[in-house]
């Protein structure tokens, strides 16, 4: 308990500074104006994304190696998580893209590869949703939480080698060349704060399904005990 | 029994099996017909625009083909509790992998080749020299996609709507192989053969390499009960 309540101050404290410095400390950006202070939310949102897919990935193998339920459990909840932040990135993106490309969407290879990680996402979740039995549910999401996780890293490289087979329509916009210290330093507290929220709502999420898996051990136990006593 | 003939006696029976009831072959067929019929109409294209939609169009069809070919492969395999019948032989479970795996890249190249050649017939298509380059993509192509396929195939048998996961977790996975795939195709459809096809070859060779290692490492957990 102790350890989940450092982890909450921690976090809480992390967000108050990165929404300070957001949207006080960093300068605004000369030529994207005000609209770019998204960047310091949409950028550790696809963060926390990446880091979801890659628990994803180590909590499932560990659970096909192990057998031990919490991994199972570990695995899902990380994917619920990145599932949601990868949601973030994909609203967020857009929004930013508007004002500063004059589009929603281009086939970058970065957008595309958060566009197929959310699919992933998606199906990981829907699969988990549509198998009935727990210990199948467990191995079988286990088994396509590694092989989408693997594919990720090669959705990302195809499409940058597409990408340079096509010249690209939009130039430029990117964070890429150089940030300027205080945005720097921006970026970095805002990225520590979502990779401290993450931990902290996976401990949560993890929590409540141990919880509602000793609920039901209770509920057959007591269920039992009274069949017994008629 | 060694390891290439227990993978060569689940192949037989595969093909044995397609053989007698013809469902994979013949839905995968007449679904590429169905394809090249509605783009016709869809589009009335010339032979500059097949050269620049072709090979996207030939590999969308080869997909969704193959998708009806792999809902087949575990789904016969449940009728009649086959699958118990199969896991309780005296095999070891990756050759089952790689002999379901097998067939099911036998039966979906059949049906890319027949649907390729309706496709060049239709619309005039002439290939010449380029007909090995296009045998050697198709294969590479095929071979990473049967080889997920089948493990999702097996993955998605015991779900609800088992039809409609397959291409829900299928498609995003299989991504990198349609990129390579088009892009070597579209490469071998202009004249002289574009100077990227070796790079997507090699692309798809390493897609093949990881995506066949992989499933075979997983596959045992797919069965286990």
């Amino acid at each position: 308990m102790k350890a989940e309540n450092l982890l909450l101050i921690l976090t809480v404290a992390a967000m108050l500074a990165g929404v300070y410095c957001a949207f006080l400390y960093a300068p605004t950006e000369s030529s994207m104006g005000e609209v770019q202070r998204i960047f310091y939310f949409h950028v550790p949102s696809a963060w926390v994304s990446f880091l979801g897919i890659f628990v994803v990935f180590l909590s499932s193998a560990i659970f096909l190696s192990t057998g031990k339920r919490i991994w199972d459990i570990r695995a899902s909840a990380a994917a619920e998580i990145g599932a949601l932040f990868c949601t973030l990135v994909l609203i967020s993106g857009p929004l930013w893209a508007k004002p500063v490309w004059g589009i929603y969407w281009t086939w970058d290879a970065r957008l595309t590869s958060s566009f197929v990680l959310w699919l992933i996402y998606l199906g990981y979740l829907l699969l988990r949703r549509l198998l009935e039995s727990p210990q199948q549910r467990a191995r079988l999401s286990a088994v396509f939480g590694i092989m989408g996780a693997i594919d990720v890293p090669i959705v990302y490289m195809s499409n940058r080698w597409w990408r340079t087979q096509h010249p690209s329509p939009v130039l430029g916009g990117g964070e890429g060349s150089g940030l300027e210290p205080s945005m720097l330093l921006t970026l970095m507290v805002c990225l520590a704060a979502f990779t401290l929220l993450f931990f902290y709502l996976w401990r949560l999420r993890c929590r409540l399904d141990l919880s509602s898996d000793r609920l039901e051990a209770l509920e057959r136990h007591l269920l039992t005990r009274i069949q017994e006593e008629r | 029994m060694n390891w290439l003939n227990q993978i060569g006696a689940i192949l037989w029976k595969d093909i044995l099996n397609e053989y007698r009831t013809k469902d994979a072959l013949t839905s995968m067929l007449l679904f590429g017909l169905l394809v090249i019929l509605t783009f016709h109409f869809a589009f009335e294209p010339d032979s500059l625009e097949i050269e620049k939609f072709g090979p996207g169009l030939l590999w969308m069809t080869f997909v969704f083909a193959g998708i009806l070919g792999l809902n087949r492969a575990f789904s016969s395999e449940r009728e009649n509790d086959a699958l118990q019948a199969l896991l309780l032989a005296p095999v070891n479970w990756g050759a089952i992998f790689l002999g379901k795996m097998l067939a099911n890249l036998l039966f979906i190249l059949v049906a890319e080749t027949a649907i390729f050649f309706c496709f060049a017939v239709f619309f005039n298509l002439s290939l010449g020299l380029r007909l090995g380059w296009l045998v050697l993509i198709t294969f590479l192509g095929t071979l990473g996609f049967a080889s997920v396929g089948t493990l999702l195939a097996a993955v998605t048998m015991n779900t609800r709507m088992s039809d409609v996961m397959l291409p829900l977790l299928l498609l995003p996975v299989v991504l990198p192989a349609v990129i390579g795939a088009v892009e070597a195709t579209s490469a071998a459809f202009t004249t002289p053969v574009g100077e990227t096809l070796g790079f997507w070859l090699r692309f798809l060779i390493a897609f093949d390499v990881i995506f066949i290692t992989v499933p075979l490492l997983l596959f045992d957990y797919v069965l286990e009960e």
